[in-house]
């Protein structure tokens, strides 16, 4: 977990990871547009692969296990005995900087292949720049990203649900959102 | 030629939909079309219809229940997706898998490219009107899902792999079966040739439709088949070697002409390597009798059946994982592999604990929409269900 080395020169860096083979790069929200061109013109990474946005409201806030007890946001409390499933994580996972992490899986599509995570955190609401200028594939992977996920793009041509329907409520993928939670459309009960 | 401005000022414009239900839309895909006549001036995928939320389910699920979540996701090609998700869970378990397990999910990924490329050509075919195709391609189709069957039990959604290796040893008699099928199979693509690959009717419908740039191709993110017949030698089986690719011997075509016609190509190519994959992997496989095909973690393997009536650990392993399921560390990963589609990526992130934090699926097919508008160009109504045809698409990996 250094910050820098071979990549120093990325605008806006936070850190640098290197875990499991995957080089992950983090950078400030407010020099997504700069980093990713520095890595499609500087770096060679002409192929976005894909665009993830993960929640993490609720992160770490599961027991531990090992610990008995009721309680369901205090780390230390442990397993519930009376639902299944709480058997509790065994280290408390790393606090996340904000709540939803978007990954950008660039791809080096050239004789030296090579793979790179872009990361960027942002929190409910703050805007994110489009990249559709520097890869025209992100298109359908921010309009899923802003469906599914609720993030706000920002300067896409087209910003509108892709996978849900267009009057749809929520954000299904958001961690807040139960299962079972869409409206039901024809009950009997109105 | 007019511009599309002058075009519409001439009032002529129709804007036609396209679907969702139409028999040549491969599943349910929307597409809203603007025609001047017969010229198509402009085009929107409208995707979504088959949207059951895999992913939200996953998270929902311990990490040994997920693995009947991806094949559905892409029902064409299953054995893939199954292994790209199990493939990204051992990657965080860091569990290694041995080698007759490897070179099992070798020898049926490659069978389920040829069931896919099959399906495909069936129903492309079938779309610009040669009938005949879809039955002889259905034919040897069949002989594959026998096949699968043989081995796994079923013939579509298998679940064979399992987190750390097979679920199951290889049956005796599937050897000798896969053998005959790989005599088979080169002469029915063979057959298939001779009825297309030099039709009249089938090159005027598919020679110099639905061009494609190599440099339009990568900034709009395609892969696979798609890639290569743009002149793109990529292919993942290659340039990052995963399973048992490094050690056999196959050839990538490729075609520089970036048309449907290309696309066609590649795919007959491609189901004649991976037969010659398959043989390499029997011959493997068949001095490997008496193997393991699982690995020996008993934190996330299942203990032998045989162990549970002696011994009570092993009866306590096989109850904790079934119920509670297996941990996997904290962290998060991308495994892409190539599937007959493309480019076929995982994410997972892991919490520490028993179910999926996230998953998400990078589906070839979501990708290989975004092209259609670009291919278009100068296209007709007729041209435009061989353009969409030849990308290959399966909506329920599009929807996920």
């Amino acid at each position: 977990m250094s910050s820098g080395g071979l990549w120093a020169d990325v605008p806006g860096l936070v850190e640098m990871r290197d875990l499991k083979d995957e080089v992950t790069v983090v950078v400030e929200i407010g020099e997504l547009t700069e980093a990713a061109l520095h890595l499609r013109d500087q770096e060679g990474f002409n192929f976005l692969s894909d665009i993830t946005a993960v929640d993490y409201l609720g992160w770490g806030e599961v027991g531990v296990s090992g610990y008995i007890g009721t309680g369901t946001n205090n780390i230390a409390a442990g397993r519930n005995l009376n639902s299944p499933m709480t058997q509790g994580l065994q280290v408390v996972p790393l606090p996340k900087p904000k709540r939803f992490a978007i990954n950008y899986h660039l791809l080096s599509v050239s004789d030296s292949p090579r793979r790179l995570r872009l990361q960027t955190w942002v929190d409910e609401g703050e805007p994110v720049p489009t990249v559709i200028e520097i890869w025209p594939t992100a298109d359908f992977h921010e309009r899923e990203a802003y469906d599914l996920m609720g993030i706000a793009i920002t300067g896409h041509p087209n910003m509108k649900r892709i996978l849900l329907d267009d009057d749809w409520e929520g954000h299904p993928l958001r961690k807040d959102y139960p299962i079972g939670g869409e409206p039901v459309r024809f009950s009997e009960e109105r | 030629m007019k511009t599309t401005a002058e075009l519409l000022a001439t009032g002529d414009v129709m804007t036609v939909n396209f679907g969702p239900n139409h028999p040549s839309t491969h599943g349910v895909l929307r597409l809203v079309v603007d025609l001047y006549g017969e010229d198509v001036t402009g085009l929107e995928a409208v995707v979504g219809y088959l949207h059951t939320g895999f992913e939200k389910n996953m998270e929902q699920k311990t990490w040994w229940k997920c693995i009947t979540y991806p094949e559905r996701i892409d029902y064409v090609s299953f054995q893939n997706n199954e292994y790209v998700f199990v493939a990204a869970v051992e990657k965080l378990l860091e569990l290694p898998v041995p080698p007759k397990a490897t070179w099992m999910r070798t020898l049926l990924c490659e069978l389920n490219r040829i069931h896919s490329h099959l399906v495909w050509l069936g129903t492309s075919a079938l779309e610009l009107g040669a009938i005949s195709m879809f039955w002889y391609a259905f034919r040897e189709r069949d002989l594959i899902l026998d096949l699968f069957e043989l081995v796994t039990g079923y013939r579509m959604h298998t679940r064979y792999f399992q987190v750390g290796g097979l679920a199951e040893d290889i049956p005796r008699g599937f050897y000798p079966e896969a053998r005959k099928f790989c005599e088979w199979m080169p002469k029915a693509v063979d057959d298939y040739e001779t009825l297309l690959t030099r039709n009249k009717i089938w090159l005027e419908r598919t020679e110099g439709i639905g061009l494609l740039s190599a440099p339009d191709a990568i900034a709009l993110g395609q892969s696979g088949p798609v890639l290569r017949a743009s002149g793109v030698e990529w292919d993942l089986r290659r340039v990052e070697p995963y399973l048992a690719y490094h050690q056999v011997d196959f050839d990538v075509p490729v075609f520089p002409e970036g048309d449907v016609y290309a696309r066609y190509r590649v795919h007959m190519q491609e189901m004649r390597e991976s037969v010659r994959i398959v043989e390499q992997c029997l011959d493997r496989l068949e001095n490997m009798e008496g193997d393991p095909w699982i690995s020996d973690d008993r934190k996330v393997v299942l203990p032998p059946r045989h162990e549970l009536h002696t011994s009570m650990e092993s009866l306590i392993h096989h109850f904790k994982i079934v119920t509670e399921g297996f941990r996997v560390p904290e962290g998060e990963v991308y495994v892409a592999i190539e599937s007959p589609r493309g480019e076929l990526g995982c994410y997972i992130c892991s919490e520490g604990g028993p179910k999926p934090w996230r998953v998400k699926f990078r589906a070839p097919s979501f990708v290989a929409l975004e092209a259609t508008a670009t291919m278009m160009q100068d296209a007709l109504i007729a041209d435009m269900i061989a353009i969409v045809g030849s990308l290959d698409t399966v909506m329920g990996e599009v929807d996920r």
